[in-house]
């Protein structure tokens, strides 16, 4: 059966490796994924450890139903204490790793301690070891990815691997697989680093059983055409996330030299139609019928021949619109430099856009960035400062430590310019004009990130009736009002929880379609593939226990009410350009307190953002650290 | 009729090896699939490999026991498992891979057209695999490739 892959407690000091069944309970209580890493992150860590030393655990989670043939079932999440925020730290990525890892019979791995010298893990088939890695420290993450293939001799191999930012502990190193899909967020290739856990290389022939295998096939039949038949996803199919920019920089909801304005002026150049003079075709993840990554070549130019994969909308800002670069290229180039050195493209972009409007005021001058020129536009700069950070060479050093560490090192006056929240760095949205946005960013319990809740489908302007049936209460059509979109974050939290403790991907749910699959059908999915019978309300009670254990994470490590919040300008500086819907817009200090005064009502959390004893009491959560697992 | 690959349009997602092995064994197992991509991830090229139905079938040359039979409706060659004794010299001489060996179910595998509705064509959206009249297979890849020779005369011929 599905449900009897293990986990593996995995000690890096001891040299000391546990396997064990997961019990039942677990699955009805967290389903699997991010939402069991949830659980252990809370059970295994002690408050107040550093996140890079021996007591961090680095917790791995394959989704209930991954391996299913629908919905981007491949996902999985990589967890830990955040290096980068010191809160939850947690990524969630595509690709081929989690099914080979279920393929060789495990779905969760926890692993403690510090290896005396580099070493990577080989799964396969119910066992695992811990083996050398020492010939593998230095290389970048396509490189060990393919030396790990060689070693073994077999190609169908995954690994998911840490390049040299990890190595050098960049505080936003990622962890990679393939040529593009990237755990980015929150630093975890920073803790595998601090663990010299070069890799984790999967592979297996184990069968993967479900309960109800024939209907299985045909429900995800239906829901790949379901999924397919979507506007939202036939333009993903042919331009990936590239064409969410088209909008956002036509509407002004982005950021342009860092946060200056909300629309770049130069920016047709990056619109995805020019993807076409670079792509040879898309790309998917396991059993995915959306493939929306472009497989790029650049043929010309000082980093030419060059094959990458991507690029997301989050690099055509990081390097496009953040550092005002009218550059395709330039995206690309720096697309693929930090998918080989295995560092977050969000955070990398958003810092160094950080970094150059302080050059612009003379916070920081050519003595501090090593005779760097870091002005708007200079494509050059930003592609060196990407070898920089990596290497921690110069300047690069200062910025690899985060932007808090940064703002310590350069000097206060730079505090103001610093686009982030509780120390992560915004995506390159504005989203002064779109109070929904503003606050799922702001409560995120990962610090600042649009995936946690990603509250988009009131952008659309549907009729408030269809909105009231998807969020089971009064939701405004109009993407700048503040009214009812509390609850939209509250509910897409809740969904996104349940999503990646399945393993499905998120663009293949309520992302950006009302008519995608949600809890109805991943009811069915997980009963024809596991046998386990949930309603509705029981999934999004799964949803609330997932996210208010990782609000209760954060909590014990001191965050509160007053880290859910923007930087000043969000409050201070109006929205300069754009549509008119997006112009001249500021969040509304007091309008967005009232949101958050809603929004933990719906959690069951207090005013001052802490959960209720009737609300632990409610999700089992009151008798937590239970150590089940 | 023909199983198509085209791999020009695969995006190297491989469901057509997960939906293969839960049609056939009823698991999720790509070792079980009867069909495979082959990928080479730092040049971003996919190619699926399975079963040609050979007219002339070096599997059913060398069967020692006669196991592999062609299904006269559909045209793919069947294993006959009460005749098979599972010498694999079948996988070891076909010069595709074709023939699989599912190591789980102590068996050789192969492509069995799914008695004329292949599973994997079903799930592929992007229509690298395709399953198409015998006759009419390089008749579509005559019309591909004069297309690109249509463009360029409609270039030389455009008025300037």
């Amino acid at each position: 059966m599905v449900l009897n892959r293990k986990i593996a407690y995995v000690d890096l000091s001891k040299g000391k490796i546990v396997i064990n069944d997961i019990p039942n309970k677990m699955r009805r209580l967290y389903l699997g994924g991010r939402g069991i890493d949830m659980y252990l992150l809370y059970n295994h860590i002690k408050p107040g450890i550093d996140a890079l030393g021996p007591e961090n655990t680095l917790t791995i989670g394959a989704g209930l139903l991954g391996g299913i043939p629908a919905l981007g079932s491949g996902r999985y999440d990589i967890s830990a204490k955040s290096p980068l925020t010191g809160a939850v730290g947690d990524s969630n990525m595509g690709g081929f790793f989690a099914a080979e890892l279920r393929f060789a019979g495990f779905d969760h791995l926890a692993i403690r301690g510090i290896a005396e010298k580099p070493v990577y893990l080989w799964i396969h088939d119910g066992e695992i070891e811990i083996k050398d890695a020492s010939h593998l420290w230095g290389k970048d993450t396509f490189e060990t990815q393919t030396a790990i293939t060689e070693d073994h001799h077999d190609d169908e191999i995954e690994s998911m691997v840490i390049g040299i930012a990890g190595e050098n502990l960049v505080r936003f190193a990622n962890v990679r697989t393939g040529m593009k899909n990237s755990g980015g967020r929150t630093g975890m290739g920073c803790v595998m680093g601090s663990k010299k856990l070069k890799a984790i290389a999967a592979r297996g022939t184990m069968d993967l059983e479900f309960a109800y295998p024939d209907e299985l096939l045909d429900y995800c039949k239906e829901m790949n055409d379901k999924i397919t038949g979507t506007r939202w996803v036939k333009a993903q199919q042919r331009w990936g996330s590239m064409i969410i920019y088209s909008n956002t920089n036509t509407t002004g909801l982005i950021r342009c030299r860092n946060f200056q304005y909300n629309r770049m002026e130069k920016g047709d150049v990056l619109e995805c139609e020019n993807m076409d003079k670079y792509s040879i075709g898309m790309s998917g993840c396991y059993a995915c019928s959306v493939h929306c990554r472009h497989r790029y070549i650049l043929t010309e130019g000082p980093y030419a021949p060059l094959f990458g994969e991507g690029p997301e909308y989050t690099s055509q800002g990081a390097f496009g619109t953040e550092p005002d670069c009218p550059s395709l290229e330039t995206v690309l180039v720096a697309n693929h430099l930090v998918n080989k050195y295995g560092i977050d493209t969000l955070e990398i972009g958003s810092i160094i856009a950080w970094a150059m409007e302080l050059y612009e005021k003379g916070i920081i001058d050519e003595k501090m960035t090593d005779g760097l020129r870091l002005e708007w536009g200079n494509c050059d700069a930003v592609i060196e400062m990407i070898h920089k950070i990596a290497k921690r060479e110069g300047f690069g050093n200062i910025l690899a430590d985060g932007i808090l560490p940064a703002i310590e090192k350069i000097g206060k006056e730079s505090e103001y310019y610093a686009i982030q929240v509780k120390g992560m760095s915004n995506l390159h949205s504005d989203e002064r004009p779109t109070p929904s946005f503003a606050l799922g960013i702001a409560t995120s319990t990962r610090g600042s990130d649009h995936l946690r809740s990603r509250p988009a489908l009131d952008l659309y302007g549907l009729p408030e009736d269809v909105l009231k049936e998807i969020y089971g209460g009064p939701v405004s059509s109009d993407y700048t009002s503040y009214d009812g979109k509390s609850r939209m974050v509250w509910w897409h939290e809740l969904s996104y929880a349940v999503v990646d403790s399945l393993g499905l991907c998120k663009f293949q749910t309520t992302f950006l379609a009302v008519n995608a699959p949600r809890y109805e059908e991943w009811t069915k999915l997980i009963y024809y593939t596991t046998g386990m019978k949930f309603s509705k309300e029981e999934l999004m009670t799964v949803g609330e226990r997932i996210y208010t254990t990782e609000r209760m994470f954060n909590i014990r490590e001191g965050f509160s009410r007053k880290d859910d919040t923007l930087v000043e300008r969000y409050f201070k500086e109006p929205t300069p350009i754009g549509f008119p819907m997006a112009r001249n817009k500021n969040i509304d200090r007091k309008k967005f307190e009232r949101m958050l005064n809603e929004y933990y009502a719906l959690h069951g959390w207090s005013l001052e953002g802490e959960p209720t004893e009737q609300t632990l009491k409610k999700l089992e959560l009151d008798r937590e650290p239970s150590r089940m697992l | 009729m023909t199983l198509l690959v085209d791999p020009e349009k695969c995006t190297g997602c491989r469901l057509c090896e997960t939906v293969c092995s839960i049609k056939h064994e009823k698991v999720c197992n790509p070792t079980s699939s009867r069909i495979h991509v082959v990928k080479w991830m730092t040049s971003g090229v996919y190619i699926p490999m399975v079963c040609q139905q050979c007219d002339s079938p070096i599997c059913q040359t060398v069967c020692p026991t006669d196991s592999i039979k062609r299904d006269n409706k559909t045209g793919a060659l069947l294993i006959d498992y009460d005749k098979c004794v599972g010498c694999r010299i079948c996988a070891v001489f076909c010069p595709f891979g074709g023939i699989g060996i599912d190591v789980n179910r102590g068996k050789v595998i192969k492509c069995d057209l799914c008695e004329g509705d292949p599973v994997c064509v079903k799930f592929c959206d992007p229509e690298a695999l395709q399953y198409v009249p015998t006759t009419s297979l390089n008749l579509m890849k005559q019309r591909a490739a004069a297309e690109k020779f249509s463009e360029l005369m409609k270039k030389l011929l455009a008025p300037t």
